[in-house]
């Protein structure tokens, strides 16, 4: 796996069978996926390790992203099938502000496994 | 990362504070996008000064104490506020205080307080090749497909970061290789409906479902394919699908070139995709329509003046709100009086699914908008009804949801 934004997680994966757009599709005061029409609609993804095949949707998801690490209410990590600079700003922000980004990756859904999952071990 | 002479002078702290934060991260987005380069931008339209949390605000103010500003022409997407009719506004007052913040921060840094998805309305939009570095999702789509201008998805914090150093990674569609179509949808349906709004709404929705993230080209439509219509296709693909780029064979300026496209990565679609992909965007319920929405993207002069046309004389029985930009909002203000004369709400500087304008609706909200109908029910909790505008302006002076046309 390629990193976009290094860093160490783990926690149980959820995969998400399409890609999902922070803004308007994740509510970080909860931490679930609101996107109706998204297939995991009511997930949560706190601390979880995300898979997703691909970013989504409205430039703001950075926005959306960093202030839920700002709140300790956003994913653990994210793995990526094709890169996306959106989120990866989220992270680097919520980083920079906060000491708090999270790790982003791309890679595919097989080299991950199941389960509880790590991210950023060598 | 190659960086020039004023890029490591940047880095190294010279020209201030805001800048050298800013390049830092211009710097490791476009790594992790894999640029070697970075190029000069012309212009930048910058999304994120629309309020979604304290992150935001913190960025902002970091940039703007750290004395950053732009330094090429940048304008501004809405806000979570409408400056020029706050009395619409029924949030609560610590959020609009922070938004006000928000939007203060962006403006101390040099921006254009234009507050509109819509900068390509503005009559100084960038042409045919320009570099820039723009948000907002319909926004990029229609800069690149519409206008040849060239620019990435750039999300919050990056598009200032942009603005204030004059760089963005040489990567994508800043580049002919990144703007080449990879597959092609191939539209097939009666000629008439190339003359309906609703069409290029569904195509959009279809676009994004299928393409993802990559560059499609069309074929089948002709040049009734609008920049009104374009602007609702590219804006319903950005919401179902990353779609930051297509191309309209015979229409759109880089068709002839990147756009073309001969490989068998081809889907068909027909009338009945295009009215399946329209249904499924409207709730199945059987209430009664509470309200009516149009102007998202914010609505051109042209659609201002035909709206106006629809309502002339008219009273419309349940709330009409219509979203435009303050700068176009002042180029048709007959028409805005006659659409205020039928009993619509004008909303500037914002836009109704963002921010709470709609009060409590009873009853589905019809809207002409792909975008607004894929976000609304997650962002507002309405179920939403979609149609042409004059679907639109029917089921609002009759009072209860009337389709015509595709949806027939």
């Amino acid at each position: 796996m390629r990193a976009l934004v290094a860093g160490k997680a783990s926690g149980e994966l959820v995969v998400l069978d399409d890609g999902l757009s922070f803004w308007g599709g994740y509510e970080p005061s909860t931490g679930r996926i609101v996107d109706r029409s998204h297939p995991q609609f009511g997930q949560s993804l706190v601390g979880k390790i995300v898979y997703m095949p691909s970013g989504r949707g409205s430039s703001s998801s950075s926005s959306v992203l960093a202030e839920a690490l700002r709140i300790g209410m956003a994913p653990a990590g994210l793995v990526l099938g094709e890169p996306d600079s959106i989120l990866v700003i989220g992270s680097l922000v919520a980083e920079l502000l906060y000491g708090v980004g999270c790790p982003i990756y791309v890679g595919d859904r097989a080299e991950l496994g199941a389960g509880v999952v790590r991210l950023g071990e060598p | 990362m190659r960086l020039s002479d004023r890029d490591k002078a940047t880095l190294g702290g010279e020209l201030g504070e805001g800048a050298r934060i800013a390049l830092e991260l211009v710097v490791a987005s476009g790594e992790a996008m894999g640029a070697e380069d970075l190029l000069d931008i012309s212009g930048a339209h910058i999304d994120g000064c629309l309020y979604h949390g304290i992150a935001g605000l913190d960025f902002a103010r970091r940039l703007a104490e750290s004395g950053g500003e732009v330094v090429v022409p940048t304008t501004l997407n809405v806000s979570s506020l409408d400056l020029l009719h706050p009395d619409l506004y029924r949030g609560d007052e610590e959020t609009a205080q922070r938004a006000g913040q928000l939007m203060d921060a962006y403006q101390q840094m040099g921006c254009r307080p234009t507050w509109t998805c819509a900068p390509y309305q503005l009559t100084d939009r960038p042409g045919y090749g320009d570099q820039v570095a723009w948000g907002e999702s319909n926004a990029i789509v229609f800069a690149n497909s519409v206008l040849g201008a060239r620019t990435n998805r750039y999300g919050d914090f990056l598009d200032i970061c942009c603005a204030l150093t004059g760089r963005a990674p040489a990567v994508d569609l800043h580049t002919d290789a990144g703007r080449r179509a990879t597959m092609a949808l191939d539209v097939s349906v009666p000629d008439p409906w190339l003359d309906e709004d609703l069409l290029y709404v569904g195509l959009g929705l279809i676009l994004g479902r299928e393409a993802g993230s990559k560059v499609a080209t069309l074929t089948g439509l002709d040049e009734r394919a609008d920049e009104d219509r374009l602007k609702a296709l590219g804006a319903a693909a950005a919401s179902s699908g990353a779609v930051a780029m297509f191309h309209v064979v015979g229409v759109t300026p880089e068709s002839e070139t990147l756009g073309s496209y001969s490989g068998d990565r081809r889907i068909l679609v027909d009338s009945e995709t295009i009215a399946d992909a329209l249904r499924e965007l409207s709730g199945d319920s059987r209430q009664g329509l509470g309200a009516v929405r149009v102007g998202t993207p914010h609505a051109s002069g042209a659609e201002l003046l035909a709206l106006a046309g629809l309502v002339e004389g008219r009273t419309s029985a349940v709330p009409f709100y219509v979203n435009a930009s303050r700068d176009v909002l002042t180029e048709v203000p007959s028409a805005v009086a006659t659409i205020e004369a039928f009993g619509a709400t004008v909303v500037a500087d914002t836009c109704t699914y963002i921010t709470p304008i709609i009060g409590d609706v009873d009853g589905v909200v019809m809207t002409n908008s792909g975008k607004w109908a894929y976000y609304a029910p997650g962002n507002l909790g309405v179920e939403v009804s979609i149609g042409s505008m004059t679907d639109c302006v029917e089921s609002a002076v009759r009072g209860e949801v009337v389709v015509s046309g595709l949806l027939s």
